[in-house]
């Protein structure tokens, strides 16, 4: 039996345009859906329940729009679902320290994530949660079996290798080949009943402040030529004018 | 002013240059750092003491580093440095590394800056689509993009000391994998060209191998492509979903420009779009554009550049 943990996190859709307003992200029209890595970290976790047994709990960080998110979990078949309630700016240091305690209370054995969140890209949650908790971390997995230890698939010096895990650790998930399971009416239905497990705490000061979101700089722009015979133009043009030829 | 503490990217047991781009990083955070060279072999250290901006290098050798292990690699690199702001580079395992040390240290983690002024760092979120600035309140560990920063140059002979490190793995590899590619990954390249459902079929992406192999560069994909043929792997996708990529050169070849792609590569240094559809939203993004089949195009370009290589 195996008491396993998986970090989920709601991101705008990665199709969404980004609209900044007062110096400020604007999401308020934006669809909100599980970061897309998550949903590799949820299957993993769930494949490691039908060979181990146990329960797979799902926790996110967030206000209470974030619930969501959990249902969407719950529907795909984790069993429990914890929220906790936080909704301000936080550092890595702070969240990853929120998360600790949420994991430690409920015992976990090991966690899963999504290699990076969609919305901040850092890939840090998953490692930096690992050394608040003194666990072994492995990041960018893309496979994993469960027989009588855990065995990964990563990268590793520009390859990749499989590697021993000894629990308990947080295990970050790439895409890898994996196909995620899609909901059932059956969980659907289960999602819609289920309690979210609201946690208060109290949240840990921040070191890091946001100072501004902006657009990203537009290019000026740029040489447009027709037809296929303009290529040996721009193939001189990357070398004398680019340089990178 | 803060101490700042740069760790060496290491890449097939040499100092990868994009070492001198975390000394000017760090330089540009107010001091000249100490270089942190893990390794296990301390000569390789010296190439490190010739970069010009920084106090000193510390060798920091052990078996441990033969093989990337998060746990114990950031116990024995958080050991030696100093109190101040760290900063690597923004590979995947150094982001990694980073996530873990700044943990140790109970401090925060800011990852793939791509712009210093002053306490003020930003870095693309939402994969670029916007950026972010958040302002430092005390010591961090910080991750820099490569190419964003110019190198510091050659010539400098800082000192350097060995220290010998400990530390337990929490983790093991069984075996290296053989790769199923034997193509430079995107990750990795400096030039990509990448091949978008306009290809047609996946057997024409052996036409963008052909100048890949011509430029030394890797080939990569959309997510269209990638979705709709097998023989198109994952591990090929730039894009939200996939690797960001900040090359110094970005060859699009029949990719429309979805959001999500230009998510994923719209920091590059240059870009070229081939694309038959002059209304693709890729031209808004390409320093140099050619509306064209890549029927007409690639092989004008191939002829082209093996000249120019050869």
């Amino acid at each position: 039996m195996t008491n396993i943990v998986v970090l989920v996190k709601q991101v705008p859709d990665t199709n969404a345009r980004i609209v900044i307003s007062d110096d400020r992200v604007d999401l308020s029209s934006v669809k909100m859906v599980m970061s897309p890595y998550d949903e590799f970290a949820v299957e993993t976790a769930l494949q490691h329940r039908e060979v181990s047994g146990g329960e797979v709990t799902a926790i996110t960080v967030g206000g209470a729009k974030a619930d969501k998110v959990l249902k969407d979990a719950k529907a795909i078949g984790v069993d429990n679902i914890v929220r906790i309630d936080c909704e301000s700016f936080v550092d890595s240091n702070s969240l990853q320290s929120m998360i600790a305690n949420a994991v430690t209370e409920i015992g976990a054995d090991v966690v899963y994530c999504g290699k990076s969140a969609a919305d901040t890209g850092a890939g840090s949650t998953g490692p930096g949660l690992a050394e608040h908790l003194g666990w072994a971390s492995v990041s960018n997995v893309t496979s994993a079996s469960f027989a009588d230890n855990l065995s990964v698939v990563a990268p590793a010096q520009g390859g990749n290798a499989r590697i021993s895990v000894t629990l308990p650790a947080v295990i970050s998930c790439d895409k890898g080949n994996l196909k995620v399971r899609k909901p059932n009416v059956k969980g659907i239905m289960q999602a819609k009943k289920a309690q979210v497990d609201v946690k208060s705490v109290s949240v840990p000061a921040s070191s890091i402040t946001v100072v501004s979101h902006s657009l990203p700089p537009s290019k000026p722009a740029g040489k447009t030529y027709e037809g296929g015979a303009a290529a040996a133009e721009v193939a001189q043009l990357l070398r004398d004018e680019a340089n990178v030829i | 002013m803060s101490q700042t503490i740069v760790i060496a990217e290491i890449a097939k047991g040499t100092i990868h240059p994009t070492t001198a781009e975390l000394v000017t990083a760090a330089n540009a955070l107010g001091s000249a750092p100490i270089v942190i060279v893990p390794c296990t072999d301390a000569s390789i250290a010296d190439a490190a003491a010739s970069i010009q901006g920084i106090s000193k290098v510390i060798a920091l050798k052990s078996g441990l580093f033969a093989a990337y292990d998060a746990s114990g690699w950031a116990t024995a690199i958080e050991a030696v440095a100093p109190s101040g702001i760290i900063v690597a580079s923004a590979n995947p395992q150094s982001k990694d590394l980073a996530a873990r040390i700044a943990a140790r240290r109970n401090i925060p983690v800011v990852q793939d800056i791509v712009a210093i002024d002053g306490g003020n760092l930003t870095s693309p979120i939402f994969s670029g689509k916007a950026m972010q600035t958040v302002s430092l309140g005390g010591d961090a560990v910080i991750s820099v993009r490569a190419n964003v920063f110019a190198a510091s140059a050659q010539g400098g002979s800082a000192d350097v000391s060995v220290v010998d490190a400990t530390g337990d793995m929490a983790t093991a590899v069984e075996e290296f994998l053989a790769r199923v590619s034997t193509r430079l990954d995107v990750a990795e390249a400096n030039i990509i060209i990448s091949g978008g459902r306009g290809m047609g079929s996946p057997d024409n992406f052996s036409h963008l191998e052909k100048i890949a192999d011509t430029i030394g560069a890797a080939v990569g994909a959309s997510r269209a492509a990638v979705d709709t043929w097998d023989d198109i792997s994952h591990s090929m996708q730039v894009g939200q979903t996939g690797k960001t990529v900040n090359p110094n050169l970005y060859i699009a070849v029949g990719i429309s420009g979805a959001i999500q792609h230009l998510a994923g590569m719209r920091s590059s240094k240059y870009i070229v779009a081939i694309n038959k559809d002059g209304d693709a939203p890729i031209f808004q993004h390409a320093d140099y554009g050619i509306v064209a089949t890549w029927e007409e195009a690639l092989p004008v370009l191939q002829a082209s550049l093996s000249a120019m290589m050869s």
